[in-house]
C-alpha cells in the first residue's frame, strides 16, 4: 500500500501535509504521534471515509483515491468498535460477507472460525453490550479479519483498555497478526506500544512525517529533536553545554539509561575536566530531584546553563535511600561517545524508511 | 429522619414512589376499570336513568348494528393511514435532521417541527378547514395538475390528522437517530455495504423502537379524535363522535362506555402485536 503526497485541510486546518509512505505486504506498520498530528485522518483516507484534498492512496497497483469505502479492499479496527448493536456477536462478525452476498452455508462456518481466532468462540449468541471491553475489541477485530483484507486498519484499538488488558491484547495482536499475513497499519499514541508491535513506525508530527525506522532505528537513532524527545526519554544538548560534553554545537541526544552517574570521589580529584578519556563524554553537575519509578530510578542533574539531565538507574537493590540521599550533592555524568546521537535534522526521514543516515 | 431514609433504601424508594403508584392505579387504571363497568350497565328506556343491572346489549349493539362496524372500520383505517403517512414523512425528516444537517440547521428545524406544537389544535384544525374548502389553497395547488380539493371527509381527515400528529413520530425517530453513532455507517461502508444496504440493515432497526414509539402516538392519537372530524370530516363520523353524541345529546352513558372500550382494545392489541418486535424493551 502506498501513499503520495497526501494532504487533507478542513478549511483553513491542515491537518494532513503531504505524506508519502510505502508498506509492505504483511507488514506491521505503526502510526505514532502526538494528539492531533493527523494520523486518524490519514487512516479515514485509507480507508476511504475522508476525500483527500491532494495525493492518492494506492492499493497494491490500483488507485483507490476515488472509490467509496465499500470498494476497497481494507477493513477497520474502529476506536469505540462501532460494534451494530441490535445483531448478535456472530451476526456482528458475518455482516461483511452478508452484505457481500456470501452464501449463508459458507458465511457462518467463516464467522464462527474467526470468532475462533479470536478466542470467543462461545460467544457467538451474545448482544454486543453483554460483552467486556477486550472481549468487544476482539469481535471488532474478527469482524474485520473474515472478510480477509489486503490491510486492516486500526485506529487507537487498544485506548479504552486497562493497562494490564492492553499489554495482553498487544502480544495477541501481534501473534495474530504474524499468522495471518495481514497488513497491518495500526495508530497509536503510546510509544511503548509502538515500539513492542511494529515493524516498522512512522512518527507523525503536525501532519508530517518526522521519520519512519524500525523501533530499534527509532529509538537508538532518532533522525530529529523531536523523534527523540517523543519515543521514549531523551537529553538534548546544544550549544555551550554540547560543547563542554562532545566538543561541537550539536544538537545532540542522550538516553537516561545510557549515562553513568558517580560520585565525585569515586573518580579521584578533578581528572574528567573538560573531555574525558577516549570514547567518554563527561558532564559535571548537581543532583536536584530523585524520581523512583519502581523498576527504576530517575535523577534530574543541573549540569550549568540551565540544562538539567535525566540519568537513569536500574533499582538494584531493595533500598534506594543512597540514592535519595543524593539529592543536592556533586556529581559526574559519563557516557560512551558511540551512544550520542545527531540530531542535525538533515535526515528528515522520506516514506521508503531508508532516509535516516546514520554518520557519527 | 434522613438518616433512617438513608440506611432503608427500601423504604425510601417505597415513599417516592406510592403517591405516582396511588394516581396510577386510582386515576388512571380506575377509571379505566369504571368505564368497563359502566359498559355493562344497562339503560332505563322510559326516564334514561342508568340501570345498574348486568347486561351485555351494549357491546350487542356494537357488533349487530352496521353503523357501528363501518365507524370502527373507517376509524382503524384511518388511525392506520395516518400513522403510515407519519411514518413514510417523517423518516426522512428525521433522517435529514440527525445525519446530514449541520449542528446549526438541526437546531432550526428542530423548532421549526415544535413549533406547530405550540398553536392551538382548534387554530389548526381550521387552517385545513381553509385550505381544503372549494377555493382554498389546496385546490388551487391541484388545479395545474388538473386535479381539485379531496372536500370534507375521510381524506380530509386523514390529511389533517398526518399533520396534528407529525412532531409526535418526527421526534422520537429524530431521537433514536440521534444515539445512532456515525461510526456505526461507517463501520457498514467499510465492511462492503452500498447507502441502501446500510439503511436496510443498520439506521432502520436502530430507528425501528423511535419508529414504534411515534406509530403508538399517532394511532392512539387518531382512535381517540372526535373534533377534527367534525372540522374537516363532512358527514363522516369517528368512534370518538359516536361515544360523545352518547354522552351528551343521546345521554347513553353505559353505551358510550361500551363504545369508548373498542379503542382501548384496540390499541391494547396494537401493543401487544408490537411488543413482539421486541422494540419496547430498546425504547
Ligand atoms: N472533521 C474535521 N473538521 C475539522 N478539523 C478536523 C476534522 N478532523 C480532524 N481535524 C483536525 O485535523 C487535525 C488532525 O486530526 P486527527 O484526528 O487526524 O489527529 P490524531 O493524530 O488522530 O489525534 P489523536 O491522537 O488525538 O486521535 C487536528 O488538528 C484536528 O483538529
Ligand atoms: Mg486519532
Amino acid at each position: 500500500m502506498s501513499l503520495r503526497a497526501l494532504r487533507k485541510e478542513f478549511g483553513a486546518v491542515t491537518a494532513v501535509d503531504g505524506i508519502d509512505l510505502d508498506i509492505a505486504d504483511g507488514e506491521f506498520f505503526s502510526m505514532l504521534g502526538p494528539s492531533g498530528s493527523g494520523k486518524t485522518t490519514v487512516l479515514r483516507m485509507i480507508a476511504g471515509f475522508e476525500q483527500p484534498t491532494g495525493g492518492q492512496v494506492l492499493l497494491g497497483e490500483q488507485d483507490v483515491t476515488e472509490l467509496p469505502p465499500f470498494r476497497r479492499d481494507v477493513n477497520t479496527v474502529f476506536q469505540d468498535y462501532a460494534l451494530f448493536p441490535h445483531m448478535s456477536v456472530v451476526q456482528n462478525v458475518e455482516y461483511g460477507l452478508r452484505v457481500k452476498k456470501v452464501p449463508s452455508g459458507e458465511r457462518r462456518p467463516r464467522a464462527e472460525a474467526a470468532l475462533e481466532t479470536v478466542r470467543l468462540a462461545t460467544y457467538g449468541g451474545r448482544r454486543p453490550h453483554e460483552l467486556s471491553g477486550g472481549q468487544r475489541q476482539r469481535v471488532a477485530l474478527a469482524r474485520a479479519l473474515v472478510n480477509r483484507p489486503r490491510v486492516l486498519l486500526l485506529d487507537e484499538p487498544l485506548g479504552a483498555l486497562d493497562l494490564k488488558l492492553r499489554r495482553q491484547m498487544q502480544i495477541e495482536l501481534k501473534a495474530l497478526q504474524r499468522d495471518v499475513g495481514i497488513t497491518f497499519v495500526f495508530v497509536t499514541h503510546d510509544q511503548e506500544e509502538a515500539l513492542t508491535m511494529s515493524d516498522r513506525i512512522a512518527v507523525f508530527n503536525d501532519g508530517r512525517i518526522e521519520q519512519v525506522a524500525s523501533p530499534v532505528e527509532l529509538y537508538e537513532r532518532p533522525a530529529s529533536p523531536f523523534v527523540a524527545g517523543f519515543v521514549g526519554t531523551s537529553n538534548l544538548l546544544t550549544g555551550a553545554t554540547a560543547r563542554r560534553a562532545v566538543g561541537d554545537d550539536g544538537p545532540v541526544s542522550v538516553r537516561p539509561e545510557k549515562i553513568q552517574l558517580h560520585h565525585r570521589t569515586d573518580l579521584g580529584a578533578g581528572g574528567h575536566q573538560g573531555g574525558g578519556a577516549d570514547g567518554e563524554c563527561v558532564l559535571e553537575g548537581v543532583v536536584t530531584e530523585v524520581v523512583y519509578l519502581g523498576a527504576a530510578t530517575h535523577s534530574v542533574v543541573d549540569v550549568g546553563d540551565g540544562v538539567h539531565l535525566t540519568v537513569q538507574q536500574q533499582n538494584e537493590e531493595s533500598s534506594i535511600d543512597h540514592l535519595f540521599a543524593r539529592r543536592g550533592e556533586r556529581v559526574v555524568l559519563t557516557w560512551r561517545r558511540e551512544h550520542v546521537v545527531r540530531l542535525d535534522g538533515a535526515g528528515r526521514s522520506t516514506g521508503d524508511g531508508s532516509g535516516h543516515n546514520e554518520e557519527e | 429522619m434522613s438518616n433512617v431514609l438513608h440506611r432503608r433504601p427500601g423504604l425510601r424508594l417505597g415513599l417516592l414512589l406510592t403517591p405516582p403508584m396511588l394516581w396510577l392505579g386510582v386515576a388512571y387504571l380506575g377509571a379505566l376499570g369504571a368505564l368497563f363497568i359502566t359498559s355493562l350497565w344497562g339503560q332505563n328506556a322510559f326516564t334514561g336513568e342508568v340501570e345498574r343491572t348486568w347486561t351485555l346489549d351494549n357491546f350487542r349493539t356494537l357488533l349487530d348494528v352496521d353503523v357501528y362496524r363501518v365507524i370502527t372500520l373507517r376509524t382503524l383505517a384511518i388511525a392506520l393511514t395516518v400513522t403510515v403517512v407519519d411514518a413514510v414523512v417523517a423518516i426522512p425528516i428525521a433522517l435529514f435532521m440527525a445525519k446530514v444537517a449541520s449542528s446549526r440547521l438541526k437546531g432550526i428545524l428542530l423548532v421549526a417541527v415544535l413549533t406547530p406544537l405550540w398553536a392551538s389544535y382548534l387554530v389548526k384544525a381550521y387552517a385545513w378547514r381553509g385550505m381544503l374548502s372549494e377555493n382554498g389553497l389546496v385546490s388551487w395547488l391541484a388545479r395545474p395538475f388538473g386535479l381539485d380539493t379531496p372536500g370534507y371527509g375521510v381524506v380530509a381527515t386523514t390529511l389533517t390528522l398526518a399533520y396534528l400528529w407529525m412532531p409526535y413520530m418526527i421526534l422520537p425517530i429524530f431521537a433514536s437517530l440521534e444515539r445512532l453513532p456515525d461510526s456505526l455507517l461507517e463501520a457498514s461502508a467499510d465492511l462492503g455495504a452500498r447507502s441502501v444496504e446500510t439503511l436496510r440493515r443498520v439506521v432502520l432497526p436502530v430507528m425501528f423502537p423511535g419508529l414504534v414509539a411515534g406509530s403508538i402516538f399517532t394511532f392512539s392519537l387518531t382512535l381517540g379524535d372526535y373534533i377534527t372530524v367534525r372540522i374537516v370530516g363532512g358527514a363522516s363520523q369517528m368512534l370518538g363522535n359516536v361515544v360523545y353524541d352518547n354522552v351528551g345529546a343521546a345521554n347513553n352513558l353505559p353505551f358510550a362506555a361500551a363504545m369508548a372500550t373498542v379503542p382501548v382494545v384496540i390499541i391494547l392489541v396494537y401493543l401487544a402485536l408490537v411488543r413482539r418486535t421486541g422494540a419496547l424493551e430498546n425504547l
